[in-house]
């Protein structure tokens, strides 16, 4: 019968929630490096019981944990990030330049193929890979030497690389987004790289419809069709067909489109849900009303989920990792919150229930449907 | 030998229980004794001093003999005391550590 694992990041912790198909009980195990903060945990496509955890704290810097069982057991892999050659400047909050600093990993993203491949995306923005299991890491320095580097600036939470999407239908070909530069393409492995932003509009820059400065929250794909992206910017939700390199707004009948999360089902690549939050200083749902929005569409027309998510005094945020689905059928659909509880519906958003209330914030939710 | 006490933290990542005990070669420094904690415990590596410019991390300070020795030299000698293992050498996060680096991200 099959299994889902759901990995769980949190301010102060990680956690491994199980349950069989039906999803209906659950086991909850941790916290594993409890008192760190954990960016994000991911799976290995390739060996679903190889997973990699991104550990951080403000004493003692980044951490990278990996498991070869599934979570029970977490040996320390390689934390040393360095940039190749100069690292150069991107732009502080107030547009001076600032020289690029390591921070953190904000995201872990498995190769689909091998499971000692794995992409990191970092803070201040730049991707790495490891191809030994974490042990070493090198900067793909095409990333940042495209030449737009010096007009990225900080979204709310620091230069971050956020999001890796490798194409199932061609490894070389990867979509990351960055906070706030915006989307960016390789064809080819990582060497080169192109942003895709045409479309996006964005107020808080001098150019609003530049090439770059846009802050990309989440982009989502569904792997049988590679070429349709679904992106929720700071403001707006967004839809490409080809791949990236044109936009169009989606946002449709959202009660708000501001927002982090934003994640397809499972078995219809028109099926997108996203929860909208009030707006950029406001992180939290409007009304108090927890609201996952479905569109069957593939945007523009959206129905609101509450069946099962507190409808009064409700004001915790969803930030951008902290969604998630399984691949049974019916699909589900998970998400965790500020506020520490983890919520999943077994019937793609039908209905919710709490997997658990009371954890640390949570940062990062990754779903594992395992055989 | 010298002894080292580490903060939980570090204590859970290099999977120690209470001090650590060091051979370190004369003259006993700073710099002598973290390079002997990092070979013994490789995974402590980048979260008491930077990889590259081998500096203390900001929020981590050294203590030893109720003195602070973070802003000493790394090539400082210790304390007598430190050398001869009558005192512990300390490593200790600094009481603001966990909030001022630690927004939550958005």
């Amino acid at each position: 019968m099959s299994k889902v694992r759901v990995l769980v990041g949190t301010r102060k912790g990680a956690f491994v929630l199980t349950s069989d198909g039906k999803r209906e009980t659950w086991d909850v195990a941790g916290p594993h490096f409890a008192g760190w903060e954990i960016y994000h945990l991911k799976g290995s496509p390739a060996d679903p019981n190889r997973l990699y955890a991104s550990q951080w704290s403000g004493w003692h810097g980044q951490v990278i944990e990996r498991s070869n069982d599934g979570g029970k057991t977490w040996e320390p892999a390689g934390n040393k990030f360095v940039y190749d050659g100069v690292p150069g400047t991107h732009q502080w909050y107030d547009g001076t330049p600032r020289p690029w600093e390591f921070k953190r990993v904000w995201h872990l993203e498995p190769s689909l193929s091998d499971p000692d491949t794995v992409y990191a995306g970092v803070e201040d923005a730049a991707m790495f890979r490891s191809t030994d299991g974490g042990q070493n890491w090198h900067e793909l320095p095409g990333l940042r030497g495209h030449g737009s580097g010096p007009r990225w600036q900080p979204g709310a939470g620091g230069l971050c690389l956020h999001t890796i999407l490798i194409d199932p239908s061609n490894p070389d070909r990867i979509f990351i987004a960055i906070s706030a530069a915006g989307a960016f393409r390789t064809e080819d492995g990582g060497k080169t790289w192109q942003p895709i932003n045409r479309g996006l509009r964005s107020e808080y820059i001098p150019e609003p419809d530049a090439e770059v400065g846009h802050c990309v929250h989440r982009i989502a794909m569904h792997r049988s069709r590679p070429r349709t992206l679904f992106m929720q910017k700071h403001w707006d939700v967004m839809r490409s067909d080809d791949a990236g390199d044109n936009w169009r707004e989606v946002s449709g009948n959202l009660p708000t489109d501001f927002g982090f999360a934003i994640d397809v089902h499972a078995q219809e690549p028109e099926t997108i849900y996203v929860v909208p939050i009030k707006s950029d200083s406001e992180h939290f749902p409007p009304e108090g009303r927890l609201r996952v929005y479905r569109s069957r569409t593939g945007g523009n027309e959206w129905e609101a989920l509450t069946n099962g998510l507190p409808q009064s005094d409700c004001y915790v945020n969803v930030l951008r990792d902290a969604m998630s689905v399984d691949s049974l059928d019916k699909c589900g659909v998970y998400f965790g919150t500020t506020g520490g509880q983890v919520y999943a519906s077994a019937d793609a958003g039908d209905t919710w229930k709490p997997i658990v209330r009371d954890l640390p914030a949570v940062l990062s939710v990754e779903v594992q449907t395992l055989a | 030998m010298i002894r080292v006490v580490l903060p939980a933290h570090l204590r859970t990542l290099a999977k120690v229980d209470g001090e650590v005990q060091l051979e370190v070669a004369e003259p006993v420094t700073q710099r002598s004794v973290l390079d002997a904690l990092e070979a013994r415990y490789p995974a402590l590596r980048g979260t008491i001093r930077d990889h590259v410019s081998q500096r203390r991390r900001p929020f981590v300070r050294f203590f030893a003999c109720e003195q602070d020795l973070s802003h000493e030299s790394p090539d400082a000698p210790l304390p007598e005391a430190v050398g001869t293992g009558a005192e512990p050498f300390l490593v200790i996060g600094a009481i603001a550590g966990g909030a001022a680096g630690g927004e939550i991200k958005p």
